[in-house]
């Protein structure tokens, strides 16, 4: 006998798997096991062969494979004793399935079983073959197994029609043979055999019309009778579960009286009786009966329509919805969604309770509670429960909002009646859990608030109260921060008053606060300061005396580290400061927006293509999507066939034409050429525009479409302007790629332009060069900086990292060219008291997704009063560049006249995308 | 069919017996196994005994340290299952004597051999734990 079979025994390999402490361990133990169990397998060892396999069966429930077992299996079989077959059939079961070809080989030993004459044996067999049979062993052994069907045990029969259900669902054909035999079984007193058959039945009625016809016509009598007996029957202690006699066979015979009565009048008609019977007189105190007054109310909705019946069983549900147990209610619940299509107005009745369960503590309810809200929403309801939902929103969960959210917001956009009503609810969504709605929802939001004209200054008066109060919500922010730039001038001067607004006085100033403590915000994104930009420069337009104000706040992101801040502020600030002429046109107020057009974008469908070619000058007709439209840089009036109607003092036509080439090409060519993008519409116009392309076109690489940007349809002059910026943008879509393309005017375009002022030799050019020479970003760099290399060579302002009394710590920051993610910091230790630090140790912790490395420092000992200091560097590598800022703990020790002292604190307050 | 698996788990969300009616890979068993007794675990006395997983709706009952899963389809009697987890439990108790994690441990192919009785390709064979119990005794007797 081979040294390792008689390995360890079952008993033993469970406790050694169970003092296994680690993942390692148990797979080590399993490991050794797996290993005597196949040199067991391979010397064909008899004695231990079912031990080992009742080993293999543990192992494999663990998760661990035991294919090398399956042999085992057949040749127990095989075996003559029952022991052995029984556990051979057990892991033939639980070890194979109807997908090995091994399978075939068990087919003989299976017919032999099925015609033992121990009748435990053939148990097994039916059990086995119930289980995992394929069509092929369904097919060779269907005769047996319908001869079984009338065997003399019980027991036997009742696997028998187990087993033929597996049969018919593998080969369907087979299905007629058994109806008759089924149809007998049905008559059947043993509670095993009538569960099975009834099922069998079921499957049968499923599989074949003919054999529903069948059971209908001959068999709904009896079932109706077996239920009558089933609920009336006196206490038979085997089958009772609290007081209920069998349940499980009351919802079999239940669910079949729903098939056989479902489309058809008579046999429902015929059932009526029973069903009112069970639907009254189980009790409804224990899960048991529940549970069958929960199948009894399922087939009542099925089954033909007596109106009585159906009452019964609105009125159960209506009980199970207040009951206390939350099973009860949850099945309360899955029940209406079912009975919505049945009867719809009497599970409005239960309106208000449902409402409730979208309120409960347990997961599984709210969501069922909720699905069931959202079918019931119609246009009759829409606004209380809207309100319901909304109020609950105000409670809910963090979890849950925002499953609501996403639902009170398709609820809202399905069914709105009126334009007021949906942005008064978008709001309120808005303010309580803005940052869980999606951004096309306040996109949507923003297209019908600029469809709604005469609402306006209703909407931006709204808007400022609300984000007085919410301010937390970013796309609050977002939306009113549009609105304020966009209709500033209705909010201040209050126009549009509708009767049901309480009056505000809302000056100049106080919405230019608004947006300045918007855009101060620490928690405020980029895109959102982006808008604020663009607001704060709309204002300037529509409150010509806040201009100078207006400008400072501007000025303020110069600095910005965020090139597309920085680059916005400027730009900006040279249109209030130095083109006061222009601008009014400039920031003229958006076309509306197509809400038709919106939403078939949102359906995935395409922008309708008409419309372009005789809109003089580019109208915006056609708009992608509001955010492009949100930054409209400059959406000239439909109207003037130049942009502005004053030009710059020595109107020279060509910079005329120049400018209106700027603002205005594409109107005519945009159309022909739809899907090009901004380099491709320029070709074909004046010299002056040529030289402006190449040089564009060398500035800018040849950038494939840029996925995310909607087709260049826009026929506006902003967008082609912007379109030119959006070839660049392809540069550091990377750095910002949750900003649309659209939204940014990156430099290199405006500096080409710059440059262009000493390639063009039109004297009349000069005006408009002066006009431009604003956008230049850095003269000292004519070649235009890309970005990527403005992003990583940049340095930031030192920061003040630590202070404490007398010692304080500055940070130099800065980046290596090509690796944005590496910060290089100098710290710098300096001690304003009188005392001399020694010892002094810097220690420094940062969070996992950085790396931090420490040089050595400078010295050790730190002079008083900052007559010296220490300086160490430190490189901080960011794995999660961009998305998480860089943080730090420090500690640092020193000793003070030989005293030890130690300082710990956390810097946070590195920049931004460090 | 309305069962689609059988899953005993201990507190710890180690798997003491699992029974498949309908075929998964073992790596997707384990996948599956590993989210639902994370989702189940997690819930409280409170809540509902009903979990919705992927396509499968999880009946789950706790008795001491012992979890009691069953995957069913959407057509299943919730309530109704939560009764045959009962029965199952009542079953093994008759048995074993107030059944335990180890009871259904050390006597993995017993526990089987139950279930393997009470149901049969995802359905209901058997309710009477007379009926149920009987070849299981005839059994041990011959041993």
């Amino acid at each position: 006998m081979n040294p390792f079979s008689s390995g360890t025994r079952l008993r033993d390999m469970i406790r050694a798997i169970r003092a296994c402490k680690t993942a390692a361990e148990e797979r080590a133990v399993v490991r050794k096991e797996c290993a005597s169990i196949r040199a067991a397998v391979s010397d064909n060892d008899n004695d231990y062969r079912h031990r080992n396999l009742a080993k293999l069966m543990f192992i494999h429930m663990l998760g661990y494979p035991t294919h090398f077992g399956q042999m085992e299996c057949l040749k127990l079989i095989a075996a003559p004793g029952f022991p052995e077959k029984r556990i051979g059939y057990l892991g033939l079961m639980l070890l194979l399935d109807e997908r090995q070809e091994v399978l075939m080989l068990v087919t003989n030993s299976l017919k032999q079983d099925l015609n033992h004459t121990n009748q435990y044996i053939v148990g097994l067999a039916l059990c086995a073959l119930g289980n995992i049979s394929s069509a092929e062993m369904a097919r060779d052994l269907a005769p047996e197994v319908e001869r079984l069907l009338q065997f003399r045990d019980p027991n036997v029969r009742k696997k028998a029609a187990l087993c033929s259900i597996r049969i018919i669902k593998k080969v369907p054909d087979l299905a007629e043979n058994f109806v008759n035999p089924v149809a007998s079984l049905l008559k059947e007193k043993h509670h095993g055999v009538l569960l099975t058959a009834i099922q069998l039945c079921a499957d049968l009625c499923i599989v074949s019309e003919e054999a529903l016809e069948y059971f209908r016509k001959k068999c709904t009598e009896g079932i109706v009778k077996v239920l009558k007996d089933a609920v009336n029957s006196p206490y038979a202690p085997e089958y009772d579960i609290s007081g209920i006699s069998d349940p499980f066979l009351q919802i079999r015979l239940l669910r079949i009286l729903r098939i056989l009565g479902h489309g058809d009048a008579d046999a429902s008609d015929f059932m009526n009786d029973v069903l009112a019977q069970v639907a009254t007189k189980t009790e409804s105190n224990k899960n048991a009966g529940n549970a069958i007054l929960y199948e009894c109310v399922e087939t009542i909705m099925s089954i033909e329509d007596s109106g009585g019946l159906r009452v019964l069983a609105i009125n159960i549900l209506g009980r199970f919805l207040s009951n206390r147990d939350n099973n009860i209610r949850y099945v309360a619940l899955n029940m209406l969604m079912k009975a919505i299509s049945i009867d719809g107005q009497a599970v409005q009745r239960h309106r208000a309770t449902i409402l409730e369960c979208v309120k409960d503590s347990d997961a599984s309810i709210r969501k069922r509670a909720l699905e069931l809200v959202y079918l019931l929403v119609n246009e009759n309801n829409v606004k209380p429960l809207t309100k319901e939902l909304i109020d609950y929103l105000v409670v809910s969960d963090q979890d849950f909002k925002g499953d609501l959210t996403a639902k009170i917001c398709s609820i809202v956009e399905k069914l709105s009646p009126e334009k007021i009503w949906y942005i008064d609810q978008m709001l309120k969504v808005l303010c309580e859990a803005g940052n869980y709605v999606k951004d096309e929802v306040w996109h949507a939001l923003i297209v019908v608030i600029t469809n709604s004209s005469n609402l306006h200054g209703y909407t931006v008066r709204s808007l400022y109260r609300a984000i007085q109060t919410s301010c937390d919500q970013e796309a609050v922010v977002r939306v009113a921060v549009w609105c304020i730039g966009e209709y500033g001038d209705l909010l201040v001067n209050n126009v549009g008053m509708l009767d049901i607004e309480e009056p505000i006085t809302v000056t100049e100033s106080d919405a230019i606060d608004v947006i300045e403590a918007a855009i101060k915000q620490h928690t405020s994104d980029l895109t959102t300061r982006a808008m604020c930009l663009m607001a704060l420069l709309k204002l300037s337009s529509r409150f010509p005396s806040s201009s100078q104000r207006i400008k400072d706040i501007v000025n303020q992101s110069k600095g910005s580290l965020l090139l597309e801040l920085q680059q916005r502020s400027i730009e900006f600030d040279s249109i209030i400061g130095k083109h006061q002429n222009l601008r009014s046109a400039l920031v003229e107020r958006m076309p509306v927006l197509d809400e038709a057009s919106y939403s078939g974008r949102r359906g995935g469908s395409g922008v309708s293509t008409s419309g372009i070619n005789n809109i003089p000058n580019g109208v915006v007709k056609i708009v992608d999507a509001p955010l492009v439209d949100l930054l409209d840089l400059g959406v000239d009036e439909p109207t003037h066939p130049h942009p502005h109607p004053h030009p710059p003092p020595p109107n020279s036509s060509s910079g005329a034409n120049f400018l209106h080439d700027l603002l205005g090409v594409g109107a005519d060519i945009s159309s022909s050429s739809p899907q090009s993008g901004g380099r491709n519409t320029m070709h074909g116009h004046k010299s002056g525009t040529d030289v402006l392309l190449d040089l564009l076109s060398s500035g800018s690489p040849p950038a494939p479409a840029p996925a995310p940007a909607p087709a260049t349809q826009k026929s506006s002059s902003t967008s082609d302007l912007l379109s030119l910026t959006q070839l660049n943008n392809n540069n550091n879509n990377n750095n910002n790629n949750n900003n649309n393309n659209n939204n940014k005017a990156s430099p290199s375009p405006f500096s080409a332009l710059d440059t262009l002022s000493s390639s063009l030799p039109t004297p009349g050019a000069s005006p408009m060069m002066d006009l431009l020479d604003g956008f230049g970003p850095n003269p000292t760099t004519p070649p235009p900086p890309t970005p990527k290399e403005e992003e990583n060579g940049r340095t930031y302002p030192p920061i003040v990292a630590f202070e404490s009394g007398a010692l304080s710590l500055t940070f130099n920051l800065s980046k290596q060219p090509g690796s944005p993610q590496i910060t290089l910091i100098e710290a710098k230790f300096t001690n304003k008291s009188s005392q001399l630090y020694t010892d002094f140790v810097f220690q420094a912790a940062v969070p996992k997704f950085l790396q931090l490395h420490l040089e050595p420092a400078s010295s050790n000992t730190l002079p008083g009063n900052a007559s010296g200091s220490i300086t160490q560097k430190l490189r901080v590598t960011n794995n999660q560049h961009g998305k998480k800022s860089v943080v730090m703990r420090i500690r640092i020790s020193y000793k003070l006249n030989n005293k030890d002292m130690l300082e710990e604190g956390q810097i946070s307050n590195f920049p931004r995308d460090l | 069919m309305g069962i689609r698996f059988i899953l005993m788990v201990n507190k710890q969300g180690q798997t003491r017996l699992a029974q498949y009616y309908e075929y998964l890979t073992l790596e997707e068993r384990r996948a599956l196994e590993g989210e639902i007794v994370r989702k189940c675990l997690a819930r409280n006395e409170q809540q509902c005994s009903f979990v919705e997983h992927r396509n499968y709706k999880i009946v789950y009952r706790r008795y001491a340290s012992l979890f009691f899963l069953v995957g069913v389809d959407n057509e299943e009697n919730e309530l109704a299952i939560l009764e045959f987890i009962h029965l199952l439990v009542e079953t093994m108790d008759r048995h074993f004597g107030n059944v335990c994690e180890l009871d259904i441990m050390f006597h993995l192919e017993k526990a089987h051999f139950m279930l393997e009785e009470m149901v049969m390709n995802g359905c209901i064979v058997e309710t009477s734990k007379t009926n149920i119990l009987a070849p299981i005794q005839l059994m041990d007797k011959a041993s």
